[in-house]
């Protein structure tokens, strides 16, 4: 299984390619367009990549060695089986980890929830895979700085866990209407 | 090299050692995927960081906050949450993005509500969610985190 995932890398995407060729040629054009604003400009764009060269490679490293080490099947058979206070927090520690776009976690989820775990559990755990992973937390501490990150964090760890109750309630609600 | 950069490339370098005496296959595996990633990514980080360059250099700040800073309001809010919430680039490369707008004049609010939105929401995989897990799981799950994600940033506005 966790050699798998690794083999499913594709080349960058078409659209993105195609978007910075766009890009390139609108800052090309307005550059030469207007002389004065080049420094502004090439400046901003040049200490950004710095700064994002410090860390990005890093942080895919970081998320290389997850994808290997980490399978796929580990997040699935941790999160099924605890509830309560347990599970949320299991759900969040689990989301956070490096692995995979959302969509790779939706079907997991709805595998899950049929083998009977909590629907509350599975929306903090794809909140927590959406929104707090590890790579995220370290590029929001490098351009955004601690305070920034760490009062986000943990506003969003406390309505995700709001939330999950929220449309736990609503799901069975339904789920008992429908029958 | 500021301290957070230095710290992330330490991990990153404990984690290849940590690796390399674990397994030397797997190592190698882990920095080949690793590079695949960093390839994947690198246009779009180009995209941005050359949007970034284009707002700072063309877009007076007093445009910027006039929109998205604290006299906006409401307006500024709810605008950079509509936008984090339609707009498809990787997570990874919001921040940047939202550190220039900051820079520029827009307000820990606006920059908040639309990072989370940008996170949380998806509107390009909505229909695989309600494929996955239904109608009533998805439109909840996205409609709370539109207003998960607003009152984060109000509350990130008033701490900050």
């Amino acid at each position: 299984m966790s050699g798998e995932r690794p083999g499913r890398q594709r080349p960058p995407p078409l659209g993105d390619l195609l978007g910075l060729a766009v890009v390139g040629s609108l800052a090309l054009m307005l550059l030469l367009l207007y002389p004065d604003r080049r420094g502004a400009v090439t400046g901003t764009a040049g200490d950004y990549l710095v700064e994002m060269m410090l860390v990005l490679p890093a942080v895919m490293v970081i998320m290389g060695l997850f994808a290997v080490w980490v399978p796929d099947t580990l997040v699935a058979r941790h999160l099924g089986q605890t509830s309560g206070a347990r599970g949320i927090a299991l759900a969040l520690a689990l989301g956070t980890l490096p692995t995979g776009p959302l969509y790779v976690a939706f079907p997991l989820a709805a595998a899950l929830i049929s083998k009977g775990a909590r629907v509350s559990n599975m929306v903090v755990f794809l909140s927590a895979w959406a929104c707090i992973k590890l790579p995220q937390e370290m590029m929001e501490l490098q351009f955004l700085g601690l305070e920034f990150m760490a009062s986000r964090l943990l506003l969003t760890i406390g309505t995700v866990v709001v939330m999950g109750l929220l449309v736990e309630a609503a799901v069975e609600f339904r789920g008992q209407d429908m029958k | 090299m500021n301290l957070t950069a230095l710290i992330i490339n330490g991990i990153a370098l404990a984690g290849v050692a940590l690796s390399l005496a674990r397994d030397r296959k797997k190592a190698w595996q882990s920095l080949t995927v690793a590079g695949r990633f960093f390839l994947r990514i690198l246009p779009m980080t180009l995209l941005i960081i050359l949007a970034i360059g284009l707002l700072l250099g063309f877009v007076p700040p007093s445009r910027i906050s006039q929109f998205l800073g604290e006299q906006s309001g409401a307006g500024g809010v709810l605008l950079a949450g509509a936008v984090g919430a339609v707009m498809h680039i990787p997570a990874l490369l919001s921040f940047p993005l939202a550190a220039s707008l900051l820079d520029s004049g827009a307000s820990v609010t606006a920059v908040a509500a639309f990072i989370t939105t940008l996170t949380m929401i998806g509107m390009i995989t909505l229909p695989l969610e309600i494929r996955e897990l239904g109608l009533t799981f998805a439109a909840l799950r996205n409609g709370l985190s539109f207003v998960a994600a607003l009152l984060i940033a109000l509350l990130m506005g008033w701490i900050l």
